[in-house]
């Protein structure tokens, strides 16, 4: 005791414990090293679990949120043709979804799911917000196709606001819509706005169709022709109004056949 | 009763023509759903009717299309005629056959449209036509021929299953 006391044990003292240290430290790392080999393998299916349970709740909020932007994508859509139908009251208007396309490459229709049973006839404008796209040319019961004025066999009479003058809109088979008709007299430059003028009763009047890009004008022609860049993307049509209160005239028995 | 699977397969394939293919552009050209469907179906060696197949095709997507009912009618009808034909000469090869049907049915019934609507006082530019519509249009019936055909092989071995031998 008295030797412990004066200090001549601390070397071995120091000796023993660090022994017993490092014995519980080996101790200590095996046991935890094998405590991980057994317990690891539920840890990663547990994991594995939690991460598919996460997965799937990411897929359906990505769902959701794809949901409530196509929703949003609508409403905006359908806010705009609120505000068109506002400044526009003298029209009434049916809307309507566009459902389809014409199978055939050569022709531009869209079928839309609105027919005679909502009051929609052979013959009627169909709007968007930005303007004039076409016209009913078949009804059934349900849906019915639309001509689009981009179709090769669509012909719009129109008026040129600046230049205060008329002339007809052709489709064509690649969608591109053309100015043809347009007197040599008359001075028309890229910008012109291009709306409809009601001649030959087709359409209502002073409808928006789009802008002159770009004019041709030989001296060996008799008319003049223009490009135009309508205001409706044709590619993207979702939501159209047809106008109800518009009945065309049909002046085919007054044109005189050769 | 084993032609009643085409009234299904029939009105899918013109309801995803119009829905959905009719809005996928290549130029002004879109893939032709039941040209190519018809072609596989009337390749296949148990398949016996084919031209009430091609009929029936031809009506719908001629009461859903602008264009006379005539066009699709006959054009589809002469789809399933090359089909036979080429079913008898190049049977070893089917994918070949296929291709050979698509290309030649494309063709001939964007020739047929065009003559049609041509008739019907449309103005059509020939080269337009041919360039913008026709070749993108054989181009992505050519991509759709495959599939297609594996989709409706299957569908045939379903329908038509082969005998066992024992």
């Amino acid at each position: 005791m008295a030797l412990a006391l004066g200090g001549y044990f601390s070397s071995a003292s120091n000796v023993f414990t660090g022994s017993l240290v490092n014995l519980q430290t080996w101790f200590s790392t095996r046991f935890v090293a094998i405590q991980d080999f057994f317990t690891s393998p539920r840890d990663i299916a547990s994991l594995r679990q939690r991460n598919a349970e996460l997965e799937a709740e990411v897929a359906e909020l990505q769902s959701q949120v794809i949901q409530l932007q196509q929703q949003v994508g609508q409403t905006q859509i359908l806010s705009a043709l609120v505000d068109f139908v506002r400044v526009s009251p003298e029209n009434t208007y049916r809307a309507a979804a566009v459902i389809g396309r014409d199978p055939s490459p050569f022709l531009h229709y869209v079928i839309i799911n609105r027919g005679s049973n909502d009051g929609i006839l052979r013959g009627m404008p169909v709007v968007t917000n930005q303007g004039l796209i076409g016209r009913v040319e078949a009804v059934i019961a349900d849906a019915a196709r639309v001509q689009l004025i981009t179709d090769p066999a669509s012909s719009v009479n129109v008026r040129l606001q600046n230049a205060e003058t008329e002339a007809s809109l052709v489709g064509s088979v690649t969608g591109d819509v053309t100015l043809e008709l347009i007197p040599q007299d008359i001075y028309i430059q890229p910008g012109d706005l291009v709306l409809t003028s009601g001649l030959g009763g087709g359409y209502p009047p002073d409808l928006i169709i789009g802008q002159v890009v770009n004019v041709r004008s030989r001296d060996f022609d008799l008319f003049q022709q223009a490009t135009v860049q309508p205001v409706v993307d044709f590619n993207h049509l979702e939501i159209v109004l047809v106008i109800l209160n518009f009945k065309p005239v049909d002046i085919s028995p007054l044109i005189p056949t050769p | 009763m084993r032609n009643l699977i085409a009234v299904p397969v029939i009105l899918l394939s013109v309801i995803l023509q119009s829905a959905v293919i009719s809005r996928v552009y290549l130029l002004s050209g879109i893939a032709d759903l039941p040209l190519v469907l018809l072609a596989a179906w009337a390749l296949q060696e148990e398949v016996d009717s084919a031209w009430h197949w091609a009929a029936a095709t031809g009506l719908l997507v001629g009461f859903v299309s602008g264009i006379s009912w005539v066009v699709p009618v006959l054009g589809y009808s002469a789809v399933v005629a090359l089909a036979q034909v080429f079913q008898r000469r190049v049977w070893q090869a089917p994918l070949l056959a296929m291709f050979s049907i698509t290309f030649v049915g494309t063709i001939l019934l964007s020739v047929l449209s065009l003559i049609v609507l041509r008739v019907a006082g449309v103005p059509l530019p020939i080269d337009d036509a041919l360039g913008l519509v026709t070749l993108p249009t054989v181009l992505l019936n050519m991509l759709l021929a495959i599939p297609v055909y594996a989709v409706m092989r299957d569908l045939a071995r379903w329908v038509y299953p082969s005998p066992e031998v024992e």
